[in-house]
């Protein structure tokens, strides 16, 4: 009996930070196999190879959790880097007014995303698959096809500074994933987005504006690929238009290792956290070992899988336990 | 004497520790219709998702046709004639009525779907029990009430020999629970045995032969249905003397509170009326006769072309639900599982959800002051959860019934609209609900609406009644003037027009 206890016990430990195992698992692996890999100057280059793809994650795990999705998110990091670079180059704007100009116009095509989406009733995969294209469509129209380049060292700082030892976009996400935490725990639009996501009726007759609270996540998510963008853009010290191409697919696979549901209503940022660590420290502890990135590629797809996979395989586990 | 089908023997299902089902035996006769009767969490849904082989029993038999089985198989029970209707619907919205009474065994000519022999199948069987229908309806464009029709013609065509049915007339109206029993009825003279599970006790005494009654897991007893009360029942279902009655008012109505005048829609026609002071007022109508239709236009959830609304005096303009419960005025909704609780938050989250206004300290909701209005609700409403961070889907109906009402009354609104407030609960829940209300008018000065398709309870429960008829108001009924047949002469058009 009391060894059946232990087990469900241990299920539910599984069940609820089982992907905190597989992250251990990892380094546990990786330190054994490279002698480097735990070393402090490592750690902070995991942290600083995650940072542009954590920043937008915090952004996706609102929108994911009202039970929606933002592809647009890799095109507006090409946009706002490109957008920030001409403003800085061509019109010799100040930096810190380009970026912040820069995370307007991602909160503007959030907002967009939220108006298709809950104004006109288009489904949000089919609005900001739109938008990624429209809106990379922009990055070209405004540079050409051509990089931007030349900035001061103001600006750059910003992608490439420490604050001590710590890498500034380091610090930047780890600021975003505090807004997140705090906004989606303490405070009232917080709970009204889990709401929205597990039952939008009952949320609606509960008295959530609905529409505001979609608008709010999209936006969000826009502000924090604006950000994301700039951040890029002064790592890189080149403003490619075509710049964060694919982060979406980066960005969902670490918010959906991290537990938020597809289909909305649950999710925590702290796990997002964990979720995007994974794949930093896969595609680092791989690079490490000289291990050709197209078999990383294939190794990251199937552990995608394996990992919500096995995350299911517990919750049925604990299901067939609360029956009854 | 009739055969036996069906039999269970000394079946039992353990879930870690909870004895779900426990040492229980019944047996079922070719042809019957045997109620099974308890409070939720008695067994019943168990004991059928055993017998459709949803589930696998921890120990027991289950003897079919005199054969003995440990176990059943979901793709045997259905091939041998093991059929069930569950209260949630297992339709396709996006296929037609005639399709998905034939899904999975459509009717074909060469490689494609005869569709216009199955329409003409579907007429038939619809003709013969007098439902106007058309089969080539998109299911999805059906009410709730029609669906549960269409579901239990898909059972019948299926052929079954034992028909499991788990609170089918749940969404039906008198008329159309009719329905249901002439097709019931139809079944029986084909010797097919029905298993009927309900929460209306008139019910089980109209259409039922024998009763089989259990509680926490255990065979209770089984009788023939002439030979036992409403009482004695309720008595064997609870343990316990427990009596289906109403409270009785301790407080005198008084002014009026709130007005409503012109209310009109795409659904609803010149809606007017008054609601008084600590007055619960009784809702009747048809499903369909646009009762659910006027509170949602009361709450800001849906659009209201015109009318007017006046509050304790004060002419309020409701654009949304989030404006209605801001100036008072909340609603108990009447599909609990799509409008009512959010399975995925915690009894906490749901219980404040609507009221979390009152938890902030600047822009951050406090904890203390959150679980404190959890705390309170809890314990007012007796809601029973080991504590107040277990998620809702994890409790009973009930319960997660309360957990609603619990969300609603912690907004403090004056006026209280309760939506078919206890469908699909068990008595002693029902009965807690009843108290409850009487107590929000008595004790707190409350007003309340409520619309009810249950008789007793809109006649038990009400100081006055409004019936309604396609979208209009049709006649007003004070106490002493109730009874099923004056509400039932209003809604079907005797009375009034």
């Amino acid at each position: 009996m009391s060894s059946k206890v232990n087990s469900k016990k241990v299920k539910n430990i599984l069940g609820s930070y089982g992907i905190i195992f597989v992250l251990i698992a990892l380094v546990v692996i990786f330190s054994i196999l490279s002698s480097r890999f735990l070393m402090a100057d490592n750690i902070f280059n995991i942290l600083r190879q995650v940072s542009i793809v954590g920043i937008i994650s915090v952004g996706m795990t609102f929108v994911m959790i009202t039970g929606g999705i933002d592809l647009s998110c890799g095109s507006i990091v090409g946009a706002t880097g490109v957008g920030a670079a001409l403003l800085m180059t061509e019109y010799n704007m100040n930096p810190v007014l380009a970026c912040v100009l820069m995370c307007i116009f991602g909160i503007i095509i959030g907002i967009a995303n939220g108006y298709f989406i809950s104004y006109l009733n288009v489904p949000p995969f089919i609005a900001t698959l739109g938008m990624m294209t429209s809106v990379r469509g922009i990055a070209y129209i405004v540079t050409g096809g051509l990089p931007v380049f030349g900035f001061n060292r103001d600006f750059t700082v910003l992608g490439q500074g420490y604050l001590s030892i710590i890498p500034i976009p380091v610090l930047i996400m780890i600021a975003a994933f505090a807004f997140g935490f705090i906004f989606l725990t303490k405070t009232r639009a917080g709970r009204h987005i889990y709401g929205v996501g597990g039952n939008e009726e009952a949320s609606r007759l509960s008295g959530v504006h609905v529409k505001r609270i979609k608008f709010l996540v999209y936006a969000v998510a826009g502000f924090m690929s604006g950000l994301a963008g700039v951040v890029l853009l002064a790592r890189v010290n080149s403003g490619q238009p075509n710049a964060g191409e694919g982060y979406e697919m980066d960005v969902i696979t670490g918010v959906v290792l991290g537990g938020v549901s597809m289909s909305g209503g649950q999710g925590r940022i702290v796990m997002v956290i964990i979720g995007v660590m994974i794949m930093g420290v896969l595609t680092n502890g791989m690079t490490m070992l000289s291990i050709n990135e197209y078999i990383q590629q294939f190794v990251k797809g199937m552990v995608l899988i394996a990992a919500v996979a096995f995350d299911s395989f517990i919750k049925t586990q604990r299901a067939k336990q609360v029956v009854g | 004497m009739q055969d036996t089908i069906l039999e269970v023997k000394h079946l039992s299902k353990y879930y870690a520790g909870v004895k779900a089902l426990n040492d229980v035996s019944i047996s079922f006769k070719k042809g019957e219709v045997h109620a099974l009767a308890g409070e939720n969490g008695a067994g019943k849904s168990t004991l059928i998702k055993v017998l459709t082989g949803a589930i696998e029993p921890t120990a027991g038999e289950i003897i079919i046709d005199g054969k003995s089985h440990q176990k059943l198989d979901p793709i045997w029970s259905l091939e041998n004639g093991i059929a069930a209707i569950y209260q949630e619907f297992n339709l396709v919205p996006y296929l037609s009525v005639a399709e998905n009474i034939y899904f999975g065994k459509e009717i074909s000519k060469s490689a494609f779907v005869d569709k216009k022999t199955m329409n003409a199948e579907v007429q038939k069987s619809l003709d013969e029990i007098g439902i106007s229908i058309k089969p080539s309806t998109l299911v999805a464009e059906l009410g709730v009430a029609y669906q549960q029709i269409v579901e239990i013609v898909k059972a019948v065509t299926s052929k079954s020999r034992i028909l499991i049915m788990d609170e089918p007339t749940a969404p039906l109206t008198k008329t159309e629970t009719q329905v249901l029993y002439k097709i019931i009825e139809k079944l029986k003279k084909d010797n097919v045995t029905i298993i009927f599970i309900s929460h209306r006790m008139e019910e089980m005494f109209e259409i039922c032969d024998r009763v089989t009654v259990m509680r926490d897991g255990q065979y209770v007893t089984t009788k023939d249905i002439k030979d036992i009360t409403r009482k004695d029942l309720i008595a064997y279902m609870v343990g316990r003397e427990l009596g289906e009655d109403y409270p009785e008012r301790t407080k005198p109505v008084g002014e009026t509170v709130m007005k409503i005048k012109g209310y009109s829609n795409n659904k609803i026609n010149n809606i007017s009326f008054e609601l008084h002071k600590g007055e619960i007022l009784g809702f009747g109508g048809l499903v369909g006769a646009g009762r659910t239709e006027v509170m949602q236009a009361i709450f800001g959830a849906d659009r209201l072309e015109s009318g007017e609304i006046t509050l304790n005096g004060k002419e309020l303009k409701i654009k949304d639900p989030g404006s209605a419960l801001d100036q008072g005025i909340g609603l108990i909704p009447e599909d609990r599982k799509n409008q009512g609780v959010l399975l995925g938050l915690s009894v906490k989250e749901n219980v404040s959800f609507s009221s979390l206004k009152q938890a902030m300290i600047g822009p951050f909701v406090d904890r203390k002051k959150d679980t404190a209005i959890a705390d309170e609700y809890c314990k007012k409403l007796r809601i029973k959860t080991p504590n107040i961070n277990q998620l809702v889907k994890n409790l009973s109906g009930g319960n997660q019934q309360k957990v609603v009402l619990a969300k609603m009354l912690a907004t403090q609104c004056d006026v209280l609209i309760f939506d078919e407030p206890t469908r699909g609960i068990d008595v002693g829940a029902k009965q807690e609900i009843y108290t409850l209300m009487r107590r929000l008018v008595d004790e707190e000065g409350k007003s309340i609406i409520m619309v009810s398709s249950e008789m007793p309870e809109l006649i038990g429960m009400s100081d006055r009644i409004l019936v309604m008829r396609f979208g209009r108001i049709v006649g007003e009924l004070k106490k002493g003037e109730f009874s099923q047949e004056s509400i039932l002469e209003y809604a079907s058009g005797l009375l009034g027009g």
